[in-house]
């Protein structure tokens, strides 16, 4: 059966046919789908806005304190306020805030004074005063967020990576 | 190249002989008669992958539980690239897939491809009707909004009107308690979980028994040379998957499918619709009242799936050609008028939406009638950010209802709970309770009360002066003592017109030293900070003269 060279063309016609429809039919699945499950980020407002973090006026010089503050957070189809930290140290003329979060991993770090730095207990990196990596595996300094003061109150903005020369 | 591809699918199909069972599967043979008519189980199939495929995609961003549902609905429409598309094809997926269910069963009973040896794969058909049912009844509850809430506390009613196990149907369906997380979660399971892999096992066996008995011949066919379903069947079973998916593209694309408010078990005027393949069952209720209701709830209802499934046992013939089967054509073809004169009963006996609350006593439009217990309650209102989830009057739509229209219908209890504890009164709601005091929660339910169509923009437009003296009037309880626009007791001088009596600065020195007038007035002093004495003094001078 078969062999007449018009049943073979419609035969042809057939699969060229089946294999259009059905690459048509996934194709316009898959595009929804994939702008579905990778939307872009256009759309959350994560990070956006400013966070009042507190009075830092008592704030002693040099000497890196956690500050504790209440942030709001979108997280899909919820916002929720949230307790939030960071890590605020005045220096001379300027006041850092470090995002709680080590560089290497994630992991939250403290301020040794004793050794004058902060320390990742995960996988022991270390961080000076101003953030610079002083040991372990941390690839890059401490991120930062982006700070403004109205009078003695500090304003945290969005957590900011800063290159590898460091912020000095 | 393609010598490669030939020996890995060659080394593949030897370990573990995929390419052959798909080229059994292709190259199944078909009779002679088969053709368009008998693309409609195939369709089905396709749909139910459409079904499965936004059904994972939705679950990814969906939260199961009443209330985040609607949320995370709304996210997923408004927010989520595509979010709409794919909830439009879920949605309309489902009411295609009931049209193709009962397009192939029709075509099988019209050709009466039911006969003997294909009985039992007939059965399986009727499962598969009533899981497609299952999934349209489950599923419409997942939206958590009014309509989803609605419907399937009718659902919920109906299931328990079921002699003997309506209880216990009641008591799995999760809504002995009435409709709320039991049910939910138990609808949530039934959809996501049980249905699916139910129907994937009833679908296979189905399948099963079809290529068992292969595709039923029409007389005519018998005894010429057979078929192969690829690719002549394929292709007409894939150009009719083809028009149903443009079709249903098309219907996600521009009819949006509405998501209504959120559940409101309180909306005692919400009027509950099934989903139009339901609306029938829905129609045959009203005709038996009282105790006859079981007849049309249940028995009817079951008494047409037993005759469904007897279908192959009583129509015993010979296959005869389709020309000859006048009897099945007449027996569709009343079934299926049937069915479309209560659907449309149904339609047409639906109400319109009930248009708004009824208008009530005196509704003043001016801020200056308001007792000073109503127009605290207006200020509660703006402090509490009441505003976030309600209009006053018509606006942009807010989550919650807009209140001119639908506060007179509460009752007072109501709204009290609601105010204390948005979320007690309406599962779901994602605003915390509040630590209002008696005091406060009188004064909104009074202002809200007070609401209607027409006041309700001039109501919405207080100034803040006048909330804010409002609200020192009642922390001072001033009412105690004075009548405000005829509210409060009378043992001091009324205050409406005491704005015309007197000065402002009288008014204000009164309110530091009242004795300093009068050595015999038993009113305490009252030095208000400026802002608050200056809220005061406009207040009182606000006032209207005289009120009756």
């Amino acid at each position: 059966m078969g062999k007449d060279p018009q049943s073979s063309s419609r035969r042809t016609f057939y699969q060229r046919m089946i294999y259009g429809v059905s690459s048509l039919i996934a194709t316009s699945l898959t595009i929804p789908a994939v702008g579905y499950l990778f939307p872009s980020r256009r759309k959350g407002n994560a990070g956006k806005g400013w966070t009042d973090a507190g009075d830092v006026s008592a704030l002693p010089l040099n000497e890196p304190r956690e500050l504790a503050f209440q942030r709001k957070r979108v997280d899909g189809w919820k916002t929720s306020t949230e307790r939030a930290t960071a890590w605020v140290v005045r220096t001379d003329g300027e006041l850092i805030a470090f995002s709680p979060r080590c560089t290497h991993l994630g992991c939250g770090y403290h301020w040794e004074t004793d050794n004058d730095r902060f320390v990742c207990p995960c996988h022991t990196s270390g961080f000076s005063i101003t953030g610079e990596v002083l040991e372990g595996p941390a690839p890059r300094p401490l991120d930062r967020f982006e700070t403004r003061t109205e009078g003695n109150r500090l304003w945290l903005g969005r957590v900011r990576p800063i290159p590898e020369n460091g912020g000095q | 190249m393609r010598d490669l591809i030939r020996r890995i699918l060659d080394w593949v199909d030897h370990r573990t002989g995929f390419e052959t069972a798909v080229k059994n599967f292709l190259y199944e043979d078909i009779p002679a008669s088969s053709g368009w008519h008998q693309v409609f189980g195939s369709v089905a199939l396709f749909l139910f992958f459409v079904q499965a495929f936004t059904g994972v995609l939705l679950a990814f961003n969906y939260a199961p539980q009443p209330g985040d549902a609607y949320h995370s609905l709304q996210y997923i429409v408004n927010e989520i690239t595509g979010g709409r598309l794919i909830r439009g094809l879920h949605h309309w997926g489902s009411s295609l897939m009931v049209v193709v269910v009962g397009l192939h069963m029709i075509q099988v009973a019209l050709w009466g491809a039911y006969k003997k040896p294909r009985e039992a794969t007939w059965i399986l058909g009727v499962l598969l009707l009533l899981l497609v049912l299952a999934f349209g009844l489950t599923g419409y509850l997942l939206p958590w909004d009014n309509r989803a809430y609605w419907a399937t506390v009718v659902t919920i009613q109906i299931a328990g009107l079921a002699p003997l196990f309506g209880e216990y149907l009641v008591e799995f369906l999760g809504g002995t308690e009435g409709v709320g997380v039991s049910t939910f979660t138990r609808f949530y399971t039934l959809h996501v979980l049980m249905l699916p892999a139910l129907t994937v096992l009833v679908m296979m066996l189905h399948i099963h028994l079809v290529r068992k008995h292969g595709v039923t011949p029409s007389p005519r066919a018998i005894g010429k040379p057979k078929k192969k379903f690829y690719p002549g069947q394929a292709f007409k079973d894939l150009m009719a998957f083809f028009a149903v998916f443009v079709l249903l593209f098309v219907l996600a694309a521009t009819v949006d499918v509405p998501l209504e408010r959120l559940a409101d078990p309180s909306d005692s005027t919400y009027v509950p619709r099934p989903e139009w393949y339901f609306l029938f069952l829905f129609q045959m209720l009203k005709f038996f009242e009282g105790r006859w209701e079981v007849v049309g709830a249940v028995i009817l209802p079951t008494l047409a799936v037993l005759a469904l499934l007897a279908v192959p046992f009583l129509d015993r013939a010979k296959v005869k050609r389709i020309q000859q089967r006048t009897l099945a054509f007449a027996v569709v073809g009343v079934v299926l008028a049937g069915w479309l004169a209560l659907t449309v009963a149904a339609d047409l006996t639906t109400p319109e939406p009930v248009a708004s609350a009824r208008e009530t006593s005196p509704a003043t439009a001016d801020w200056r009638l308001l007792t000073p217990v109503e127009l605290a309650g207006r200020a509660y209102f703006r402090r509490e950010k009441c505003a976030d989830c309600h209009n006053l009057a018509e606006g942009e739509p807010k989550m919650g209802p807009t209140l001119a229209t639908v506060s007179q219908r509460k009752p007072t209890e109501w709204l009290m709970a609601h105010f204390g504890n948005p979320s007690e009164a309406v599962p779901g709601n994602p605003r915390p309770a509040t630590a209002l005091s008696d005091e406060e929660l009188n004064g909104l339910a009074a202002f809200v009360l007070k609401l209607t169509p027409t006041n309700a923009a001039a109501l919405e437009a207080v100034p803040p002066y006048a909330m804010r003296a409002a609200v020192i009037y009642q922390e001072s309880q001033c009412g105690a003592c004075h009548v405000v626009n005829g509210s409060g007791e009378e043992s001091g001088p009324p205050l409406n017109g005491v704005g015309q009596r007197r000065t402002a600065e009288w008014l204000e020195e009164h309110f530091r030293d009242p004795q300093k007038f009068d050595p015999q007035s038993v009113m305490p002093p009252y030095d208000f900070p400026p802002d608050d004495m200056k809220a005061m003094v406009d207040y009182m001078e606000a006032l209207p003269p005289a009120f009756q």
